[in-house]
């Protein structure tokens, strides 16, 4: 597949496709955190993970809007704005979703994927009679568009790189909030032994919650960066929850480091064999790639090492 | 004072306790002891909220019966489950931290690390690579965080050597008289009982046999329950 371009061409399109990749990353990385943070905790699929995400874009949507309407001297700050926004009405969501669904079917997992599986289709429904069925887009601020030209061939979208140091931050700052804050050990205490976290005074509901609004609170700011690579539209989401549910399998769940790098690897494998085949034969070639280590490291990329 | 009555606790059809009343007064220590299969572990995990219970349980006046764990914790109970079940992945001192909880957390008070020094010196390592007789003081550790008026020990020497048995029952003493501590703990190992307890129950089939204080207590009779 690669005659016809000399090394030249070739580091060139490994390159640009490279960075091209940057905004699929950025998106797998928050998607998957999200839905790696609720897996781990809850043992929950959530199969309206993309939903939440889309409502991130659609929160986008509007605050690009009304920035472009009524501030419009303020539109190029309108992105932060937005992304705010994004996570908190995913969070709220979240959490009203938590207390009236999710709550009454732990430890019934099949019951909770058909739950958040019709949750989906009553979310797209929703999407399609609020916003109608065509797809929108936002307009970026006039920073975030164009590219810089690296060499004479090499070009780095903006956006992408934007993006990208966004998704670092807000993976740092999970990492920190997991790892240093109180929620975050508790979190960490319930994952690994939810009756026994109650036993030492961990209110293990509102950990739950916590848990659940976080991770969908995440996918929201995952929906901000997907405007950037995608038009917004009702069943945009649902593209994206299996390669998510691959990236954190692929990664080993409950790490977060894994996480990262397995949703590098697959957005990088995916969008530079894009370039050379179609989509769906760069997919069927990843997805292959992922089931072979699969077979061979069934925890995934990374684990703890502990005794017992 | 930490009062049980009409307390019964069943796996379904099954049950394990029936109609048990208990009072322990504060200060003292209790040990319940009997075979495997006649409902210790069963009757102090109820205690603490982790299997459903049915009847009242009362701990200074405060009536905790439909209350969820973490609300127990909160009302003066601590629990040291058998088995340790240590958070294992998470630090020695991220594992004291989460039994702060209940007290809103905070650092680790020192005379925690004043009883336990290795788990100061072990303050950074995971909890899971300690040793058996390490998680035991850890579990200790987590449980006493939450300041309890009663603490409640699931077969606190199981799997532990006799020496350290020892120094274990030393310090639950200690604790006792520090902190004016009750402790309730199921034991198999008669000599431990007899080494810390105030008070020595035997339970058989989810029913007190035998109830007697520390010093008029015969040993061979005790013994004889728990021969096979």
């Amino acid at each position: 597949m690669f005659q016809g371009y000399t090394a030249a061409e070739l580091t060139s399109i490994f390159a640009m496709q490279g960075f091209a990749g940057l905004s699929l990353f950025s998106v797998f990385v928050l998607m998957a955190l999200g839905l790696a943070i609720i897996f781990g905790q809850m043992g929950v699929i959530n199969m309206a993970h993309g939903e939440f995400m889309i409502l991130g874009a659609y929160v986008t949507y509007l605050t690009s809007n009304f920035f472009s309407e009524h501030l419009s001297s303020m539109f190029s700050l309108y992105f932060f704005v937005a992304m705010i926004l994004a996570f908190i009405a995913a969070a709220l969501l979240g959490a009203l979703v938590e207390w009236v669904l999710i709550r009454h079917l732990y430890r019934r997992p099949l019951d909770t994927l058909l739950a958040t599986w019709g949750l989906s289709l009553i979310l797209q429904q929703g999407y399609r009679t609020i916003f109608g069925a065509r797809e929108v887009g936002v307009t970026l601020p006039d920073w975030l568009m164009g590219s810089y030209a690296i060499t004479d061939m090499i070009e780095v979208p903006v956006n992408g790189l934007f993006v990208m140091c966004l998704t670092i931050l807000i993976t740092i700052g999970v990492y920190l909030v997991m790892q240093k804050s109180r929620l975050g050990k508790q979190t960490r205490a319930v994952v690994q032994n939810r009756a026994m976290a109650g036993a030492v005074g961990i209110n293990t509901e509102k950990v739950d919650r916590f848990t659940f609004a976080l991770g969908c609170g995440i996918a929201g700011i995952a929906g901000s960066a997907f405007t950037m690579i995608g038009s917004t539209g009702p069943t945009a989401g649902q593209l994206y929850i299996v390669d998510t549910f691959l990236v954190v399998v692929f990664g080993g769940a409950s790490n977060l480091l894994g996480t990262v790098a397995s949703a590098f690897t697959i957005s990088q494998a995916q969008s530079t064999m894009e370039f050379f085949l179609s989509g769906s034969m760069a997919k069927v070639l990843t997805l292959l790639t992922v089931v072979g280590i699969l077979m061979l490291r069934p925890q995934g990329l990374f684990t703890l090492k502990i005794r017992s | 004072m930490l009062e049980l009555s009409d307390y019964n606790v069943s796996y379904g059809q099954s049950r394990v306790i029936s109609d048990f009343n208990l009072t322990v007064p504060d200060n003292e220590i209790v040990a319940i002891m009997g075979r495997n299969g006649m409902g210790k572990t069963t009757l102090l995990k109820s205690l603490i909220g982790m299997i459903p219970m049915e009847g009242s349980i009362r701990l200074n006046g405060v009536e905790l019966s439909g209350c969820k764990s973490h609300k127990r914790v909160k009302s003066g109970l601590g629990f040291v489950p058998q088995g340790r079940m240590i958070f294992s992945t998470m630090t020695v001192k991220e594992n004291i931290e989460t039994g702060l909880t209940a007290v809103g957390g905070g650092s680790v008070p020192s005379d925690l690390y004043d009883l336990f020094p290795v788990l100061h010196e072990m303050r950074k390592r995971r909890g899971g690579n300690l040793s058996g007789g390490q998680q035991q003081q850890l579990a200790i550790a987590r449980a006493l965080a939450s300041n309890p008026r009663v603490l409640i020990l699931d077969e606190p020497t199981e799997g532990i050597q006799p020496s350290i048995i020892k120094d274990i029952a030393k310090t639950l003493r200690e604790i006792r008289d520090a902190r004016n501590l009750t402790i309730l703990l199921s034991e198999q190992v008669l000599s431990f009982a007899l080494d810390i307890a105030d008070r020595i129950l035997v339970i058989e089939k989810g029913e007190i046999v035998h109830d007697d204080p520390r010093d008029s207590v015969d040993e061979n009779k005790v013994a004889s329950y728990l021969a096979v």
